[in-house]
């Protein structure tokens, strides 16, 4: 990956709230990124900590309301995502950017063949007719490793099973060639010897096809594998981000830290007793005023229940969101 | 491996439980599915037996079998010195007290109307005859043993996350002082920082208890933390049974090789020195397994016989089981002369 590359995607202070009888749920907030050609960034995080909602508002498919993209921007192709209007939006949905859902059972339509799924995007956005689009849909099946694609493209989602399904779901979305391809947690469904598979078929889509990956997970294992860099997500945030082998050899985060240690692995010495994280993810109601971390925070001090820790840029990509230096083990002074 | 005075406290042999599939106008019986097809195992007391597999090879099937939530097909169960394989299920009212049950989705198993009170309190309604006073004591005391806090008694299910739900199944599973658990993806639902406390409170109650588990789970890195040894399943058979630090450090089988393989190791250097196995295709329908091994479809170091001849499920080290042909020349001296026997006619057939 070419260093000074001009990033594919960038998306700048993201703010997503969803109005709820509760109050404002305040599920994404201040979220900037960007992603580089060819490369994968990791999105780590718990359910509930936005990193699924992240990607939804930059591609417009949150409904509103009760959701209403407050802040930001995302730059794609030189537009900002975030102000153009519904209809280039659906020419970039499907389009320049794929998308990956985590159940291929629901996000496949039961009532067509996968030869007629495969083929809509390619005659709405490629305008390839009938014919032609038959002959790319059977190519595609067969680039993700289908076998008998032929035939396969006559079949319905329930013919097929969840790792096939899988496999017709990445089909779909890199129907149009996409540069980025957004994958919300393609993987948590289906089961480990399946996961191995599809893990494989990525790498090798990504060294032939050379497009940039979104990959959400809550699996650090899976991340540790694939990604180049990793951004960490709680409570609406990036608590961290850093290329993935600086992340895992070298946390600075507190909870980053804790997420490592409470996963028991399968090689290696085997903990007694598992670490464990106390209490519960944070009530996102009401615009953060503190770091979401700090309850649960075996280092947290009156710092930060009083302000939200911006991120700080510790050098080699390398980024935290918190007043405590783990380096030096003291509170940051700036 | 095997301490001579460990005794077993559930004996499971020959254990099949195959569901009949229906079809046609008159729905005639065309067919079944074999979930768990001669299943054997012990269950040592005081141990957690882990029972791992991927989804549909029958685990959970298994699990919920062997308390006879289900009537089995054949089979024989003994727990606690009592053999409940063909027992009718009125009767097993009696033994329900000492077998109990953590399900996977606290969700779905809690009951939204009812309170967290009268959910721990219901297995004491129906097998005690403590007072009302006394009951609510012991709720108390449960809620305290597994974490809650006693004040949200008279809450809803809804009103707790989904850790502190499965907190709550497990109250109630503790209610009647059991001594076997089945916890069936007890953590399956929970997110990763939830997960490592539920499994500290389990072990936790085991000290303290003295409870024997049955962990059935999909998590392989999760089941080494936890279980004393561990059990593989493949489309409804063991394929093999071994202490944790063996089978962790060196599987016998190829799917457990295949299994092992696949898990993703959080550690970047790791995860991309090693070479993965990857398996082709998918698991067979139990319905209509292969003929031979049921592994000869995806096994990696297939060889003829597999596809014919089924292998026998024995003991090929100390303590450690396996059904496979590879290891047919392996039987050691310990082996009993039963199945050396079936070992010289395989010889003779290859």
């Amino acid at each position: 990956m070419p260093d000074g590359a001009l990033p594919v995607l960038d998306v700048q202070d993201l703010k997503t709230v969803f109005r709820t009888r509760a109050g404002e749920v305040h599920a994404v907030n201040d979220v900037s990124f960007s992603l580089k050609p060819g490369e994968l960034l990791g999105v780590v995080g718990e359910s509930g900590s936005g990193k699924s909602v992240t990607m939804m508002s930059l591609l417009g498919l949150l409904p509103s309301p009760p959701a209403d993209v407050r802040n930001g921007s995302v730059n794609f192709d030189g537009k900002d995502l975030l102000k153009v209007n519904q209809e280039t939006l659906r020419s970039v949905r499907g389009g320049k950017i794929g998308f990956v859902f985590q159940d291929p059972m629901t996000s496949l339509n039961p009532v067509f063949t996968v030869g007629m799924q495969l083929a809509e995007p390619l005659r709405k956005h490629m305008g390839m007719n009938k014919k032609q689009a038959a002959a790319r849909a059977q190519e595609l099946l067969e680039l993700v490793g289908i076998p008998d694609a032929k035939r396969r493209l006559l079949d319905y989602p329930h013919q097929f099973s969840g790792g096939m399904r899988q496999r017709v779901m990445i089909a779909i979305a890199l129907a149009c060639d996409p540069k980025v391809l957004i994958a919300d947690e393609p993987t948590t469904a289906l089961d480990v010897t399946i996961q191995a598979q599809i893990l494989e078929l990525m790498k090798e889509l990504r060294e032939k096809l050379g497009m940039a990956v979104i990959w959400i997970t809550h699996d650090l294992g899976v991340i540790a594998g694939i990604a180049d860099r990793v951004m960490v997500m709680y409570g609406g945030q990036v608590v961290e981000h850093a290329p993935v082998k600086e992340l895992f050899g070298n946390p600075q985060h507190p909870y980053t830290r804790a997420l490592l240690k409470t996963i028991p692995t399968i090689h290696g010495e085997r903990a007694a007793r598992l670490t464990i994280i106390e209490g519960q993810p944070p009530i996102m109601v009401g615009p953060p005023s503190s770091c979401p971390f700090r309850d649960r925070c075996d280092v947290a001090f009156e710092r930060c229940a009083r302000e939200n820790p911006p991120r700080y840029d510790l050098g080699e990509g390398h980024d935290t969101a918190c007043f405590f230096d783990a380096r030096t083990g003291a509170p940051r002074d700036v | 491996m095997f301490d001579t005075d460990k005794k077993p406290l559930v004996a499971v042999r020959d254990l099949k439980m195959h569901f009949p599939i229906f079809a046609g106008l008159f729905r005639s019986r065309v067919g079944e599915v074999k979930a768990v097809d001669g299943v054997s195992f012990d269950v040592f007391e005081g141990e957690t037996l882990g029972l791992v597999g991927e989804s549909g090879c029958g685990k959970s099937t298994c699990g919920r079998a062997v308390l006879r939530l289900y009537d089995i097909t054949s089979g024989q169960i003994e727990i606690d010195g009592r053999e409940i394989g063909s027992t009718p299920q009125p009767d097993l009212r009696e033994m329900r007290p000492t077998m109990q049950m953590v399900f996977q989705d606290p969700q779905a198993s809690l009951n939204p109307r009812m309170t967290v009170e009268d959910i721990i309190k219901e297995p004491l309604d129906e097998h005690t005859t403590l007072t009302d006073r006394e009951k609510r004591d012991k709720v108390g005391e449960l809620m305290d043993a597994v974490g809650l806090n006693r004040k949200f008694a008279k809450r809803y299910p809804h009103a707790f996350s989904g850790g502190q739900r499965q907190r709550i199944g497990i109250a109630r599973a503790l209610a009647l002082n059991p001594k076997f658990i089945v916890c069936d993806e007890p953590i399956a639902a929970l997110d990763v920082s939830i997960q490592a406390q539920v499994v500290n409170l389990l072990e936790d109650l085991q000290e303290e208890y003295g409870l024997t588990y049955l962990f059935i789970s999909h998590d392989l890195s999760m089941v080494r933390h936890i279980a004393t040894r561990v059990a593989v399943m493949y489309l409804g058979k063991i394929v093999e049974l071994a202490p944790r630090e063996a089978l962790y450090a060196e599987p016998l089988h190829p799917y457990t090789q295949a299994l092992l393989s696949a898990v993703p190791e959080p550690d970047p250097s790791l995860a991309r020195a090693t070479e993965r196995i990857i398996l082709k295709g998918d698991v067979p329908s139990p319905a209509n397994p292969p003929q031979g091994c049921n592994f000869c479809t995806r096994c990696p170091q297939v060889m003829d016989i597999c596809k014919t001849v089924e292998p026998d499920y024995r003991e090929v080290q100390p303590g450690r089981f396996t059904a496979c042909h590879l290891y047919n020349d392996t039987a050691d001296a310990t082996a009993d002369p039963e199945a050396n026997k079936s070992k010289t006619n395989k010889e003779t057939i290859t």
